[in-house]
């Protein structure tokens, strides 16, 4: 098995395991701006998308790229905005925004 | 030296991240914490423009214009009832995007690739692929452009089964023969066939369940490609995303009380004549009451539990019934909203609407809490619940939801239920609820029947 391979497995289950157990913690009135939040953080393809789109590999490379770059920015932007639209929402009953 | 600055912006990001994600554990520094993982990936998009391979900016440009003007408007004027589909769409987004760095990856190295690497392509094209047309499908029929009943066929899992173990066969066929272009491709569209087809059988009742597993798909796409472009920020992120799919997904499911095997190929919702007729017999006299009859029920109780259901969010009736909660409230009347795990379309659908009404959300109870207070609950309204709400779930074991944690409504004194018609729900199950003699049923478009029961109060 190469090194590199299991420096990213080792990466990956640790920040798995990280996720669960923050995410285990977040009630179920959030879900949904939990959905899109996290949505919104797996537009981090964006950056792989932004070195595909840039560098001048060959036309297909660049074409795929622009693409995915597109995709990923509307992730990345709808994403934070619309779930910050939805956190402004959720208030206590003495009205106070959270 | 620009390299190790990435790397540090990465790290930054990361932990943003997760801080951000921490964040989400109370409503009040949900907002605060969404901020700081902003931040995160303002920094790790900053960070990799440094990138050394990057040469020219114009289609990085174009791109990220064009997807922000894309994404803020999505964002800006996406009804909050529409929060289900759009989440779909992001989900078909992201998978794409992943699966188009993999073509492109490939495209640009394919014979030199090692084995490893190749292997790590092969699951993030699947999984991108299978994300995008899944998603796709999902967003189609939440919207109706797709039939929401379960779409069913002979021998539907053993094809499905095979179609995703002959998929599974050529990536690792391509990990030990990477150069095989002809099969890279074709893996490539069994991806995106497989997705439709893995969609097609699953019934609206459960999309819960399939957009969040959408959700860790998408999370795993975006994992994988971080391997293929040894990027830890994207292994990272993806992780994160992956298990939060994961977790959501197992939630929904024991909210259900049914596996994830049950789910992806149970085809629930396409219930078979026998389940049907047994379920038939449990009909009886149903006590129709006018709304003047449920107005006075709601006027006389002490303590009241509203019961939303995916019928709220197709009438839009939240905010009216916010006004009706309001009425009660100014009467010195308790009055509590218990929202099932699974109630709506997606985790948590139930609670954006009701916040999108300015409820308050300490007014907001779960199942568990809830649930044993309604023996001591004068009334409860049940707003467009069925599956929910039905005791069956307890009481009989032919029941496809038999053993389902439901909300315990029947025991309050009166249970008002608001609905179009008698028609069973998305399951197509009889609900036992609707003939008991302490339930009144109410039929009508939620919202004008709400709005009508505010009018009746006030006088």
């Amino acid at each position: 098995m190469p090194d590199e391979l299991l420096f990213g497995l080792y990466i990956f289950v640790l920040a798995a395991f990280v996720g669960y157990q923050v995410i285990y913690r977040v009630p179920p009135l959030l879900h949904t701006p939990l959905m899109s939040g996290t949505n919104a953080i797996s537009g981090i393809s964006l950056v792989g998308s932004l070195v595909a789109a840039g560098a001048h590999y060959n036309t297909v490379s660049t074409a795929l790229g622009f693409i995915a770059v597109t995709c990923a920015t509307i992730n990345v932007v709808g994403g934070f905005m619309i779930t910050d639209r939805m956190l402004k929402m959720f208030k206590k009953r003495d009205g106070n925004p959270s | 030296m620009t390299g190790s600055l990435i790397q540090v912006a990465y790290l930054a990001a990361s932990v943003l991240f997760i801080l951000g994600l921490k964040g989400m554990s109370s409503p009040e520094t949900a907002r605060r914490g969404m901020l700081q993982a902003a931040l995160g990936m303002f920094l790790a998009i900053v960070g990799t423009l440094f990138h050394q391979d990057i040469i020219s900016y114009e289609w990085i440009i174009v791109g990220i214009v064009i997807g922000s003007a894309i994404g803020a408007a999505m964002a800006i004027f996406m009804p909050m009832t529409a929060m289900p589909e759009r989440i779909a769409l992001s989900h078909s987004f992201g998978g794409l995007a992943a699966a188009l760095v993999g073509v492109s990856e490939y495209y640009r190295h394919a014979a030199e690739l090692g084995a490893f690497k190749t292997g790590a392509i092969g699951f993030e094209v699947v999984l991108g692929a299978l994300t995008f047309t899944g998603s796709l499908m999902a967003f189609g029929k939440l919207q109706g452009m797709i039939t929401g009943v379960p779409v069913t066929y002979r021998f539907q899992n053993v094809s499905n089964i095979s179609l995703l173990a002959i998929t599974l066969g050529i990536v690792v066929y391509l990990i030990f023969v990477p150069s095989h272009q002809m099969l890279f491709y074709l893996m490539l569209g069994l991806g995106f066939l497989l997705g439709i087809l893995l969609v097609l059988p699953i019934g609206g009742a459960d999309m819960p369940v399939v957009i969040s597993l959408l959700n860790s798909y998408a999370g795993l796409a975006a994992s994988a490609t971080g391997f293929v472009l040894s990027n830890n920020i994207l292994i990272i992120s993806g992780a994160l995303d992956g298990s939060s799919g994961f977790l959501l997904s197992i939630m929904m499911s024991k909210a259900m009380n049914r596996s994830f095997r049950n789910v992806l190929f149970g085809a629930f919702g396409a219930v078979t004549e026998e389940a049907l007729s047994e379920t038939r017999s449990v009909a009886g006299a149903i006590n129709e009451g006018t709304i003047e009859d449920a107005a006075t029920v709601l006027w006389n109780a002490q303590t009241t539990v509203i019961v939303p259901g995916y019928g709220m969010a197709v009438s839009q009736a939240q905010h009216a019934l916010r006004e009706l909660v309001d009425l009660l409230d100014s009467a010195n009347a308790t009055v509590k909203y218990a929202i099932h795990p699974v109630a709506g379309r997606m985790p948590g659908h139930m609670n954006v609407l009701l916040a999108e009404a300015n409820v308050p959300y300490d007014q907001i109870y779960d199942l568990d809490d809830i649930n044993g207070e309604f023996s001591r609950t004068d009334a409860v309204l049940v707003v467009g619940a069925n599956d929910v709400v039905n005791p069956a779930a307890k009481t009989n074991p032919a029941s496809p939801i038999y053993g389902m944690p439901v909300l315990n409504v029947e025991e309050a004194r009166t249970v008002i239920v608001l609905k179009r018609s008698m028609k069973p729900g998305f399951a197509g199950i009889e609900n036992e609820l609707f003939v008991q003699p302490n339930t009144m049923m109410v039929f009508g478009d939620a919202k004008k029947t709400i709005t009508r029961l505010v009018e009746e109060l006030k006088k």
